[in-house]
C-alpha cells in the first residue's frame, strides 16, 4: 500500500457569473496517492456537504480522458502538471504531500464564467457550425472504398482529428486564441479528399465566426500545444494559415 | 407470471433478406412541404441522437435537440475504443450480412428479434460509406484502401476502428452532420439540459420537461414526436465504464408514463477493465476488447501464487481461455470471458493486491511482431493503463477484470423503433435493443448509427402519415401538470436535508447491484437484493442530504434525481433477473447450468421478451411478453468451444 497524502486546494469559488470571485483554500488528509485529482475533487465535496457549504462544481463525464469535458487551470496550467493529459488523468501521486495546489476555471473573454471551475465553451459548437463538416446528406454516400486515401495521409487527418474540443488551448494562450482548436478542423477536413469542395468556404467561415466570438490572434507562443491533451500539433495552425490566404486569392 | 398481452413488435412477414425493403415500400411517406410542419424532438446527442437528428432534419423535419453535457459532440458514445462491425466482407474471408446477422443472433444468445437483427446486419454496410464521406479517419492500409480487425465473438474480420478512438470519430461524425443542420436552421440545440419528464397527451407523446442545468429553470418543449436516445442505465451500479453522466432518467420518466420496459436484466460485462483500487474509485476504464486480438489471458495455476508474472514459468500458466474454448480462445464473447475470469478469481487463482484479476500478457505479441506493432495499434490504450495505474503494460502484463459496461434491456420498441407510447421512439442504447442477451463487440456503435441514421427517417414519417396530432402548446393542462409535478419532486429531494450523500447512498446501491444482479444471480440472491434495495430507497428519501437550492448548476441535485430513479430501475433489474428462470447470455442465473458451468436457456419457458408495466406501485410492476419466433435460425446451445 502507497503512502497516504494530505493535499490543500486554493480553489476558485465563484456563485454565477454576475458575482465576483475569489480563492478559498481547503485541506484534503489521507488521501491515497493512486486518486485522480477529480476524485480528489469529490472527497472535498463530500467533506464540505457534510459541513454543510456547497460543494466546488466543476464539469466531468468519461473521466478518461477523451470527452473534453473536464478542464481547468492546475497551478496555472491548463489540466494540470503532467503534459498531454486532461484535468481527468492528472494523479495526486503528480504532487507533492503536503503541497497546495491552485485550481481556477479557463481564463477567456469567449469563455465565461458559469460557476466554480464551470466555464461557457458554447463558442466552440458555433465555430463548428459554421463549416466545421463535410456536406453529405444521409444516404448519399458512395462505397467507403471508392476514394483509397494513402495511409499517411489518413494518419495526419487523424493526428488533427483528434481534438477534443476541451478548450485548454485558449486558456493557454496569453492571446485567448482559439486558433488549435480551429486549425485541427480545418487540418482534419482540409487533408482528406472527401473535405476537398468546401475548403474555401470553411476556412473563410470558420475564421471569421472565431474572431466574432472574441477570441484572440495566433502570436506564435506555442502554449497551446504544450498543454494540448492530444498532442495536437502547431503545424496546423500553420496550415490554416496556408489555406486562409488560399481562400482569400480564391475567392 | 407472463400475462398474455399483445405486444405487437411489426416486425414484417415474408424473406428474411426483403423484409426491410418491402416494409420501406409499405410506409407512408410525408411530403417534403409537410414535413416542415412537424416538429421532432430529439432527446441525446450521441450516435443515435446526432445521427437522427442530422437525418431528420436533412429531411426538412424541425428537430430540437438536447443533452446534458456542455456540447453534444461530449455525449457518452466519445469513449467507445474498439470498432464497428460492417459486413462489408473487404477482407474476402467469408463474412455477409448473413454471418453478421447469425453472430449476432447467436451472440445474443436467441432473445433477439430476427427481422430486426437482420435489418441491422443489412444497414451496417451503409454506415461506413455515410462515415467516411463525412470524413471520419477510419485505419487504412497502405493501399489506402480500409483496415478491419477481429473482435469478440467472430471468427471473420469485419470490425472497421480508427486507432482506439471509434467512438470519438464517429461521433465527431454525427456531430458535424448535425451542426451543419444547426447552420441550416433546421436543428435549434439544447445543451445542458435534462429531460426529467415526458409530456402524453391523448395517448400520444407530444412533450417534454427539462430542466436548464444552468440556471435550474424548468422549461416545456412541445413537439410531434419524441426520439429518446438517452443510452444505456449501467451506471445504476455505480462502479461502470460509463460517463458520468450517463443515466436513466429519461427512459425511466417515460416509463413511468407508460412506456413498457423490456429485459431490464439484461446488463453486460466487459471482461477486460482496470480493476478496482481503492474505495474512493468513481469510475472504472475499460480496456477495449481489441486487445484480446494480441493479449493473452492468465493467471497461475496454484492458488494464491504472489510471485510476481515473469518470475512464473509458462508450465505454472494458465491460458484458461485459450484451455476452455479453444476455437475463439482469448476472443470468446463477453460474457462467456467474464463468467471464465470471475471463476478462477473464486478458485482464489486471482492476481494483484485484492486477488480479484487476471493478467492480459502482450510479451508473446512484442516478441513475434515487434514493439512498434503494439504501439500503432493499441499505443493509446496503453498509455492510458499507464496513466491510471502508474504501471507499463509494454513490460509488465495487464492487470484487468470485469465490469459493468452496457445494458441490453431498455425501452420496449416495435420494428419502427416505437414505443408502447405512440409517438415516443426510442434509438440506441436507450431500447432494448438488438443484441438479446448479450451484446457483441463492436456493435452498439453499429446499432446507434442504424437506428439514427437510416431506420427512424423512414419510420417516423410513417408514423406522422398515419396520425392526426391535434394542434397543442406549452398551455395545455398536460404540460402545468407535468411541471408542477417535477417542481415538487425536485422540492422534496431538496427538502429531506439527511446525512447521507448522494455518492454515498449511490455507491451503497452500485454494491447491491453488483453483488446479487451481476455477473452470476441466484435466486436467494435476487431476494435479498430486493429486499436491500427497497431499504436504502427509503433510507435514500430520509436520509439524504443535498446542498444547495433548485435555482442554480447544482450538480449534487442532478445526480440524486439520477440516483433515485436508478433505486427504482435496480428493483425492477433483480424483479426481472428473478423471474427469468433460465440463463442466457449475461443473465446468468447459477441455478440452470450445465455440468461444466455453460449457461442453460429454457426456451420452452423464457423464448419472449420480457416487458414490464409500471402499475404504480414499484414493486409490483406487471409482466408482459412478447414471444420471440425463430424462422431462419434454430437456436441450439451457444458453443464457443
Ligand atoms: C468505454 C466504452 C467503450 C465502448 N466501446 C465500444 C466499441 O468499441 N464498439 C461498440 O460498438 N460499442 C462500444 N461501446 C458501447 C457504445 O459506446 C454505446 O452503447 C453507444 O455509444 C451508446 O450510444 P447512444 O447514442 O445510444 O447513447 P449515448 O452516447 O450514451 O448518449 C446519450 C445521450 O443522451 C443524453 N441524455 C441522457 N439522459 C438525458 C436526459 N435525461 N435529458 C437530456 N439528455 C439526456 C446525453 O447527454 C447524451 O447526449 C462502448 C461503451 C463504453 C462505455
Ligand atoms: S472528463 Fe472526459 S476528458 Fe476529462
Amino acid at each position: 500500500m502507497s503512502k497516504k497524502m494530505t493535499l490543500h486546494l486554493r480553489v476558485w469559488r465563484q456563485p454565477n457569473a454576475r458575482t465576483p470571485g475569489a480563492f478559498v483554500t481547503y485541506t484534503v488528509k489521507d488521501v491515497s496517492p493512486d486518486m485522480s485529482l477529480l476524485e480528489l475533487l469529490d472527497v472535498l465535496n463530500e467533506q464540505l456537504i457534510k459541513q454543510g457549504e456547497l460543494p466546488v462544481e466543476f464539469d466531468s463525464d468519461c473521466r478518461e480522458g477523451i470527452c473534453g469535458t473536464c478542464g481547468f487551470l492546475v497551478n496555472g496550467v491548463a489540466h494540470g502538471p503532467k503534459r498531454g493529459r486532461t484535468a481527468c488523468q492528472q494523479y495526486v501521486r503528480d504532487f507533492k504531500d503536503g503541497e497546495t495546489v491552485t485550481l481556477e476555471p479557463f481564463r477567456a473573454k469567449a469563455f465565461p464564467v458559469i460557476k466554480d471551475l464551470v466555464v461557457d465553451r458554447s463558442a466552440f459548437d458555433r465555430i463548428i457550425a459554421a463549416g466545421g463538416y463535410i456536406s453529405v446528406n444521409t444516404g448519399s454516400a458512395p462505397d467507403a472504398n471508392s476514394i483509397p486515401i494513402p495511409k499517411d495521409i489518413a494518419e495526419q487527418a487523424f493526428d488533427a482529428a483528434a481534438c477534443i474540443g476541451c478548450g485548454a488551448c485558449v486558456a493557454a494562450c496569453p492571446n485567448a486564441s482559439a486558433s488549435l482548436f480551429v486549425s485541427a478542423k480545418i487540418a482534419h477536413l482540409a487533408l482528406l479528399p472527401q473535405g476537398q469542395p468546401e475548403r474555401i468556404r470553411r476556412v473563410l467561415r470558420m475564421v471569421e465566426q472565431m474572431d466574432r466570438e472574441g477570441f484572440g490572434d495566433c502570436s506564435n507562443h506555442g502554449e497551446c500545444e504544450a498543454v494540448c491533451p492530444k498532442s495536437i500539433s502547431i503545424k496546423t495552425i500553420a496550415l490554416m494559415r496556408r489555406e486562409y490566404l488560399r481562400a482569400l486569392w480564391s475567392r | 407470471m407472463a400475462v398474455a398481452m399483445k405486444l405487437d413488435s411489426k416486425a414484417p412477414g415474408g424473406p428474411l433478406e426483403s423484409k426491410w425493403t418491402r416494409h420501406k415500400n409499405q410506409l407512408k411517406l410525408v411530403s417534403p412541404t409537410n414535413k416542415r410542419k412537424y416538429t421532432i424532438l430529439v432527446v441525446g446527442t450521441g450516435l443515435a441522437g446526432a445521427s437522427a437528428a442530422a437525418s431528420l432534419a436533412e429531411l426538412g423535419y424541425n428537430v430540437k435537440a438536447f443533452c446534458i453535457q456542455d456540447s453534444p459532440r461530449r455525449a457518452h458514445s466519445i469513449a467507445a475504443q474498439g470498432g464497428i462491425n460492417a459486413a462489408k466482407n473487404y477482407k474476402n474471408d467469408g463474412d455477409s450480412v448473413w454471418r453478421l446477422f447469425y453472430d449476432t443472433i447467436k451472440g445474443g444468445d436467441y432473445r433477439a428479434r430476427e427481422a430486426n437483427v437482420y435489418r441491422l446486419a443489412e444497414l451496417s454496410v451503409n454506415i461506413i460509406d455515410q462515415c467516411v464521406a463525412q470524413g471520419v479517419p477510419f485505419a487504412r492500409e497502405y493501399g489506402g484502401l480500409l483496415d478491419t480487425r477481429s473482435f469478440g465473438g467472430a471468427l471473420v474480420e469485419r470490425t472497421f476502428y480508427a486507432r482506439g478512438q471509434t467512438g470519438q470519430q464517429l461521433l465527431l461524425g454525427a456531430y458535424s452532420a448535425m451542426m451543419r443542420q444547426v447552420d441550416a436552421g433546421r436543428v435549434a440545440l439544447y445543451p445542458r439540459r435534462e429531460m426529467l419528464d415526458l409530456v402524453v397527451i391523448n395517448g400520444q407523446a407530444r412533450g417534454i420537461v427539462c430542466r436548464n442545468l444552468i440556471t435550474g429553470e424548468l422549461e416545456p418543449y412541445v413537439g410531434d414526436a419524441v426520439v429518446l436516445c438517452t443510452g444505456g442505465y449501467g451506471n445504476a451500479y455505480f462502479l461502470a465504464t460509463y460517463a458520468k453522466n450517463s443515466n436513466a432518467t429519461a427512459i425511466w420518466r417515460c416509463h413511468k408514463r407508460g412506456a413498457l420496459f423490456a429485459n431490464p436484466c439484461f446488463t453486460q460485462i466487459h471482461p477486460t477493465c482496470i480493476p478496482v483500487t481503492g474505495d474512493y474509485q468513481s469510475k472504472l476504464t475499460l480496456m477495449s476488447e481489441s486487445l484480446r486480438n494480441d493479449g493473452r489471458v492468465w493467471v497461475p495455476k496454484k492458488k494464491g501464487d504472489t510471485r510476481p508474472p515473469n518470475e512464473i514459468p509458462e508450465d505454472e500458466r494458465d491460458y484458461f481461455l485459450e484451455r476452455k474454448y479453444p476455437s475463439y480462445g482469448n476472443l470468446a464473447p463477453r460474457d462467456i470471458a467474464s463468467r471464465a475470469v470471475k471463476a478462477v478469481c473464486d478458485e482464489g487463482r486471482g492476481v494483484g493486491a485484492s486477488g480479484r484479476a487476471v493478467y492480459l500478457d502482450f510479451s508473446d505479441t512484442i516478441r513475434e511482431k515487434g514493439i512498434d506493432y503494439i504501439k500503432e495499434q493499441y499505443g493509446n490504450l496503453f498509455e492510458m493503463y499507464q496513466h491510471i495505474t502508474g504501471e507499463d503494460p509494454y513490460k509488465v502484463p495487464m492487470r484487468i477484470y470485469p465490469a459493468i459496461h452496457y445494458t441490453m434491456g431498455g425501452l420496449w420498441v416495435d420494428y419502427n423503433l416505437m414505443s408502447t407510447i405512440p409517438g415516443l421512439f426510442v434509438l440506441g442504447e436507450a431500447n432494448f435493443s438488438d443484441h438479446g442477451a448479450n451484446r457483441l463487440g463492436a456493435s452498439a456503435l453499429m446499432q446507434g448509427l442504424a437506428d439514427g441514421y437510416f431506420i427512424i427517417p423512414y419510420t417516423i414519417g410513417d408514423y406522422f402519415a398515419n396520425t392526426t396530432l391535434p394542434k397543442v402548446t406549452t398551455d395545455h393542462s398536460a404540460f402545468k401538470d407535468s411541471l408542477a409535478e417535477v417542481h415538487q419532486w425536485l422540492t422534496k429531494l431538496l427538502s429531506i436535508q439527511g446525512e447521507k450523500t448522494v455518492l454515498e447512498l449511490h455507491r451503497e446501491l452500485g454494491m447491491i447491484l453488483w453483488d446479487y444482479v451481476g455477473m452470476a444471480r441466484n435466486a436467494q440472491g435476487l431476494q435479498t437484493a430486493i429486499e436491500k434495495i427497497r431499504k436504502l430507497r427509503e433510507e435514500f428519501w430520509n436520509n439524504l442530504r443535498i446542498p444547495g437550492d433548485a435555482n442554480m448548476l447544482n450538480k449534487n441535485l442532478e445526480m440524486a434525481g439520477r440516483v433515485a430513479d436508478f433505486m427504482e430501475l435496480g428493483e425492477l433489474m433483480a424483479i426481472d433477473a428473478l423471474h427469468r428462470e433460465e440463463s442466457c447470455g449475461a443473465h446468468f442465473r447459477e441455478e440452470y447450468q450445465t455440468p461444466d458451468g455453460e449457461a442453460l436457456r429454457n426456451d420452452e419457458r423464457f423464448c419472449y421478451v420480457a416487458a414490464w408495466e409500471y402499475t404504480g406501485d414499484i414493486s409490483k410492476p406487471e409482466l408482459h411478453t412478447e414471444p420471440l419466433q425463430f424462422e431462419f435460425v434454430t437456436p441450439t446451445v451457444r458453443s464457443y468451444k
